[in-house]
């Protein structure tokens, strides 16, 4: 009887994860869509550009990558950008062990791929009143995953067909997606006003040395000076 | 398959997941130091300021404050993030006023 029991149990759980996955769902659609169209435009093919959904799994960084790559920046200052852009991911990741450190490492390094600005605000939520499950979490991810790149084949299927993307705002895309997560993480006043001097040094960084450094530059000037601000002003 | 393009992908693919994992399954028990957090909360932020801002002012590479359609579409995009807090809606709205103003 127990291990039936067990089995239904899991079963349930993962329904329960798909079923949170679903307005994370309609939000990957047409990003997903965007991300499809624009790397064709860059000159990504078909299969590069659902191979990067697939495993890169980042949808601010997979803008980013293919953007970067139309304008001919380098491999490595690509590679480097998407890390920093990314590195957030490890707050997530730091975040989440208080409710996953009993599973295995192997298990925990599995779901850990899938871990995405959505799939984590998702979980956590989930995890403030619920004991943590991985068929739970599994079915959250794959769902969210599965979607990304469904989504990225058909923009990328599309992208050929329907000629100048900035024709249909295309070219928007980007920007209002960082408009977005940029709102969404500006929590106090210490990190508005990093956000807007990492924008002032990015934007006279890059009219001073063209180029791509002035996103790192800026990032982690800013970045510097927002703990320096907080030591100053004393709040901690 | 592009070779430069493979790289990328990989590339970027290790250095992503990597942040993802470590802390949860080599760090669970030792934790990061504080000052290193903190510094860690304000990178989101910055580096997407970072990003955005050039894109919105510097259009084509050159500072751009007036008939600039990426600086006008950001105006409702804007508005449509801080009242909604939707990502869909907020893309859809930045879209739609580009299609507009760049006509």
């Amino acid at each position: 009887m127990q291990p039936q029991n067990e089995v239904m149990r899991r079963d349930v759980k993962v329904w329960q994860g798909v079923r949170a996955a679903l307005p994370i769902v309609l939000g990957y659609l047409p990003l997903g869509f965007a991300y499809g169209v624009l790397a064709r435009e860059a000159g990504f093919n078909l299969w590069e550009t659902v191979l990067m959904s697939v495993l890169l799994y980042a949808g601010s960084g997979q803008f980013i990558a293919v953007s970067m790559f139309g304008s001919g920046v380098a491999a490595a200052a690509i590679i480097f950008t998407v890390f920093l852009v990314n590195l957030r991911h490890l707050l997530f990741s730091a975040s989440l062990v208080p409710h996953l450190r009993r599973f295995r490492p192997a298990a925990l390094a599995l779901l850990a791929a899938e871990i995405t600005d959505e799939t984590f605000a998702v979980a956590i939520n989930h995890y403030s009143d619920h004991e943590a499950h991985l068929p739970y979490h599994f079915g959250l991810n794959l769902t969210a995953h599965f979607s990304w790149v469904l989504a990225s084949l058909l923009g990328g299927l599309a992208g050929n067909l329907m000629g100048d993307p900035a024709r249909f705002g295309f070219n928007f895309a980007l920007p209002a997606m960082f408009i977005i997560l940029l709102v969404m993480q500006l929590k106090d006043k210490q990190t508005l006003v990093v956000a807007a001097l990492a924008a002032l040094f990015s934007v006279v960084i890059a009219l001073l040395w063209p180029g791509s450094w002035n996103i790192i530059l800026a990032t982690v000037i800013a970045a510097t000076l927002g703990v320096i601000l907080e030591a100053w002003t004393g709040k901690f | 398959m592009d070779r430069q393009i493979l790289i990328i992908i990989l590339g970027t693919a290790l250095v992503t997941y990597l942040p993802r994992m470590l802390p949860l399954v080599v760090l669970s028990r030792m934790g990061l130091p504080e000052v290193f957090l903190r510094w860690l909360s304000y990178v989101p932020a910055a580096v997407l300021a970072a990003l955005l801002a050039p894109g919105l002012l510097l259009p084509g590479g050159k500072l751009a404050l007036t008939a600039n359609p990426f600086l006008l579409a950001a105006i409702p995009t804007g508005i449509v993030a801080l009242k909604t807090r939707s990502m869909a809606l907020t893309i859809l709205t930045g879209m739609i006023a580009m299609i507009l103003f760049q006509h």
